[in-house]
């Protein structure tokens, strides 16, 4: 049995081999991360020299002065879209998980009339590609009136039914006899909610927060289609802008340091989750 | 984990838990399902719901965006498949191409990877799966930035610099205005961000499987890793492969930003225009809405299409009726 093993405890020879097979394609997939890092904190002339460097030499924070100098030059600063950015996606990954985890009980553990037909047009949506009804969507935020308003950016990214998904099989993992003991002891269905189900299934949470987290940070088209008036945009649409408008010498190195900005919140918040991740995706199999 | 894991050791016979629920009145119970379910059941109605319907009805319309929509029948769907010459000539084939190479391409060489890494020690297996995670979270602005970067056409490109240094090429190449490259640039970079959700529950399906049925495979005989795989491994799981599956359909058709993004929308002779790409092009560029929106229509339809044969595929199919008891066995022996 020497090294055939699923989720091996100790280190193997056999195992070399594995590592060396699949160690191209790692770095390769790995490689562009390393340089959005490097590239950022590249001066001027590394940025611009010939041949192009990968690594970065003499690292400076020239980039992120010059970025943020450039939007207190425009009209709207900086501070304004972050502003904006913090509120959208911390209400939008709030309200998420909040009426994610609620409908996840009932669609797991309330009997109900109609469940059987809600998880099924929710899991259809699973396959549900939302650049398709971009236009009715915008029709249908018109008719709410809630263009240039900050919900605008929040309410449609809400629903997410991958999210529902997920933490609805992790639910179904909560044995029924622990409920059945809690209602016997006189909960009510809010009880059970907060106090036996939401404990049990963080792993779930975490990764619906991931998810939803990764959808709003990086949107751009809330801002570029539901919004006219430029200041209730988010961080996401201007440093877009920003990277296209400036083709120039010195949006060059402002592009590479937005790039930074935009990918290290989903890193971070993915290494810090990782684990709960994955004991969330032990359950993610549609049966 | 730990308690859950305890307890579904012991579960409730059913008989008792029957007799419980029957003490709840039917009528009391919807109350409280709906109650728990109502507030997302609206926002997924008005803003998943409602649009895809009328993204139905807007698709027998001809609407500008400005006056009334008026209807014609079944022309826009007509249109699509007699009169558009981009979407016959350049946006069907390439969207069929890239599906099936970053679709199909990426659902294997995601389960591959997925299965080396199961085969490695944990500290290992982590930091590969985060390297090989990270491209699926770099999008937008990261992502334009540096893929325009390294295909950048003068001699200051970085893949230009590197083939220029090997000998390969004598002159820059124009990757992102020749034609011939587009595609293929949009479809490595699709590759490279495939690696997503649906990869890491591959991992976990693949972690959860049933450590003595390895024993007893090996004792009956099976002697290579191969058939390890495909005898024991693939249908103990089944629903992750599933799951995988249609995270990689959706990925394949919705992921239209790379090209838009690099090369502007629409790019250069339309030669890595995808479906996605066209309806943005049509609905918000052409502001022919109506036109967009039967686009949408069939998008929409060949994703369910393609998911469809994929549930054929791998459906759990369960002659005994145990599948609840078995993974609940599984989680125990975990």
């Amino acid at each position: 049995m020497k090294g055939r093993k699923i989720n091996p405890k100790r280190f193997e020879i056999g195992q070399l081999k594995i590592i060396l097979l699949i160690l191209p394609l790692v770095i390769f997939m790995g490689m562009p991360i390393i340089f959005i890092i490097n590239h950022a904190f590249k001066p001027m002339e590394e940025l611009f020299a010939f041949p192009p460097t990968f690594f970065v030499k003499n690292p400076t924070l020239e980039n992120f002065s010059k970025l943020i100098k450039f939007s207190d030059s425009s009209g709207i600063p900086l501070s304004r879209y972050l502003f904006n950015s913090l509120v959208v996606t911390v209400v939008t990954v709030g309200l998420a998980l909040l009426l994610t985890t609620m409908s996840a009980f009932a669609l797991a553990k309330i009997k109900f009339k109609g469940r059987n037909m809600l998880a099924k047009i929710n899991q259809v949506a699973i396959m549900f590609v939302s650049t398709a009804v971009l236009i009715p969507r915008y029709l249908v935020i018109c008719k709410l009136g809630l263009i240039d308003n900050l919900l605008a950016h929040i309410l449609p990214l809400v629903a997410m039914p991958v999210a529902l998904f997920l933490v609805k099989q992790f639910v179904e993992q909560v044995p029924d006899s622990l409920l059945e003991a809690a209602y016997m002891d006189g909960a009510t269905d809010l009880d059970i909610y907060l106090k036996v189900i939401m404990p049990m299934i963080r792993p779930a949470v975490a990764t619906a927060a991931i998810l939803v987290f990764q959808q709003v940070w990086t949107n751009m088209e809330t801002s570029s289609y539901f919004f006219s008036d430029d200041s209730m945009k988010t961080l996401t649409f201007y440093m877009n802008t920003l990277v296209n408008a400036n083709n120039t010498i010195a949006g060059q190195g402002m592009a590479a340091a937005a790039s930074l900005i935009m990918f290290v919140p989903n890193l971070v918040l993915f290494i810090i989750l990782q684990n709960k991740v994955m004991n969330t995706m032990a359950n993610s199999g549609i049966k | 984990m730990e308690t859950q894991v305890n307890t579904a050791a012991a579960p409730v016979p059913d008989r008792i838990r029957k007799k419980k629920k029957n003490k709840i009145s039917r009528r009391e119970n919807n109350w409280r399902g709906w109650l728990f379910i109502g507030p997302y059941a609206l926002i997924f109605s008005i803003f998943i719901l409602v649009p895809v319907v009328l993204a139905v009805i807007l698709s027998f319309t001809n609407f500008n965006a400005i006056e009334f929509p008026e209807f014609v029948g079944f022309l826009n769907y007509i249109t699509i498949l007699t009169n558009d010459a981009e979407f016959m000539k350049y946006v069907l084939p390439n969207t069929i191409i890239y599906a099936v190479v970053v679709g199909i391409g990426g659902y294997i060489l995601s389960f591959i990877l997925a299965w080396a890494l199961c085969n490695l020690t944990k500290p290992v297996r982590t930091v590969f799966a985060l390297i090989l995670y990270s491209p699926s979270m770099t999008t937008g602005v990261a992502m334009t930035v540096l893929w325009k970067v390294i295909f950048s056409g003068d001699q200051a490109g970085l893949l230009n610099s590197w083939l220029m240094e090997l000998g390969v090429i004598t002159e820059p190449v124009l990757w992102l205005t020749d034609t011939r490259y587009l595609l293929p640039i949009v479809i490595i970079i699709g590759l490279w961000s495939s690696m997503g959700i649906g990869f890491l529950s591959m991992i976990a399906g693949i972690l959860n499987t049933d450590a003595t049925l390895y024993e007893a495979a090996s004792i009956d005989g099976i002697t290579n890793r191969f058939q390890e795989m495909v005898y024991i491994t693939i249908p103990q799981m089944k629903p992750q492969m599933l799951f995988a599956a249609v995270m990689a359909i959706v990925g394949a058709f919705q992921n239209g930003m790379i090209s838009s993004m690099l090369v502007g929308n629409p790019s250069p002779g339309y030669a890595s225009q995808l479906l996605v790409n066209h309806i943005e092009d049509y609905g918000f560029l052409r502001y022919e809405m109506g036109y967009a929106a039967a686009i949408s229509v069939v998008l929409l339809l060949i994703v369910q299409l393609f998911s469809k044969g994929a549930n054929a595929l791998l459906t759990e199919k369960d002659p005994y009726g145990k599948a609840k008891v078995t993974k609940k066995e599984r989680s125990v022996i975990r």
